[in-house]
């Protein structure tokens, strides 16, 4: 199992770094819109299960008149509500460790992705690798299911989940046949199949109406596609600098297909 | 091809194989729990990671 063990190795590095990097630049640009955005929903747009919080209410524009029944109704909605962390530091450690717990499991598709292909170089190529990683898993599926607020209105998860998953898996289809495949028809199908879940369309809500302004989701938008970026490029880049370095054979030579 | 050897020599392509689909299916399933688990602790724990990664989320 000395491959395995490698490759656990090389993307526990890689994804405990980027993780981290990730959890830090969330904290500053994305967690701020999304506590911003509770605030609109404790102020009645739509159910949710976060209870009202100090943290939430002094912010909440409607904090004036809605503070009061929330504080009334927390107690009874906590008793049949599942756990979640308290807001503060609880709230970001929870956070933190599912960024970093998901940035090993990103980079173990990666590594292993990658090693099919001929392993990664050095940290040039584990650039490109990262660009691959977010236009798989941030842009193609963000474009039809752009990053969503809390209190946005949205159609059945179920659906979404199903659209997003085929989405990844078509855009990493057709960008490895583009990649790896030196044949004009297989590119050309890899275009198609990365084209394809768009025309398909994904699951839209029946209305786009909704408490949180479009300025401020924007910005989220804008936000989650960026940390994601620089997620990709950490962990592509690390992985690639680590693969190098702590390994007895080196990546063969891709003669210039890639990077 | 040289991809045979890539990490660790004296294996057997298909031992390799198993190896390296393992530690893919090992990464997929962690981010399928993490981004889709329908658990309300789950996604409570996660909650603000799979608004900030875009995932489906309520």
């Amino acid at each position: 199992m000395s491959i395995f063990r490698n490759v656990v190795f090389i993307a526990a590095i890689s994804g405990l770094l980027a993780g981290v990097v990730l959890a830090a630049l969330q904290t500053y640009a994305t967690v701020p819109l999304i506590l911003k955005a509770e605030t609109y929903e404790n102020a009645g747009g739509h159910e949710h299960v976060a209870a009202p919080t100090a943290g939430t209410e002094a912010t909440a524009p409607a904090a004036g008149t809605e503070a009061p029944a929330a504080q009334a109704a927390a107690p009874v909605e906590e008793e049949a509500e599942a756990w979640a962390p308290a807001d503060g530091a609880e709230r970001f450690a929870y956070s933190a460790l599912a960024n970093i717990v998901s940035g090993v499991a990103f980079a173990l598709i990666l590594v292993a992705v990658s090693e099919f292909a001929g392993g990664i170089a050095n940290w040039r190529q584990g650039v490109f690798w990262g660009f691959a990683g977010f236009a798989v898993f941030t842009l193609a599926p963000g474009l039809g299911l752009p990053p969503e607020l809390p209190a946005m209105p949205a159609a059945d998860l179920g659906a979404r989940q199903i659209w997003w998953t085929l989405t990844v898996v078509a855009t990493a289809a057709g960008l490895a046949l583009i990649a790896f495949k030196q044949s004009l028809p297989l590119a050309i199908l890899g275009v198609a199949l990365i084209v394809a879940p768009h025309i398909v369309g994904a699951p839209q809500p029946e209305s786009h109406e909704s408490p949180i302004p479009a300025d401020l989701h924007h910005s989220f938008v804008v936000a989650v596609t960026i940390t994601n970026l620089v997620f990709w490029v950490v962990l592509g880049a690390v992985a690639g600098f680590v693969r190098n370095r702590f390994m007895s054979e080196p990546a063969p030579s891709l003669n210039g297909r890639l990077a | 091809m040289n991809t045979v050897s890539a990490l660790g020599t004296d294996v057997s392509s298909q031992s390799r194989t198993m190896q390296l689909a393992l530690a893919g299916l090992l990464g997929l399933f962690v981010v399928g729990f993490l981004g889709f688990s329908h658990m309300e602790v789950v996604h409570n724990a996660a909650h603000d990671y799979r608004h900030s990664m875009a995932f489906p989320c309520h």
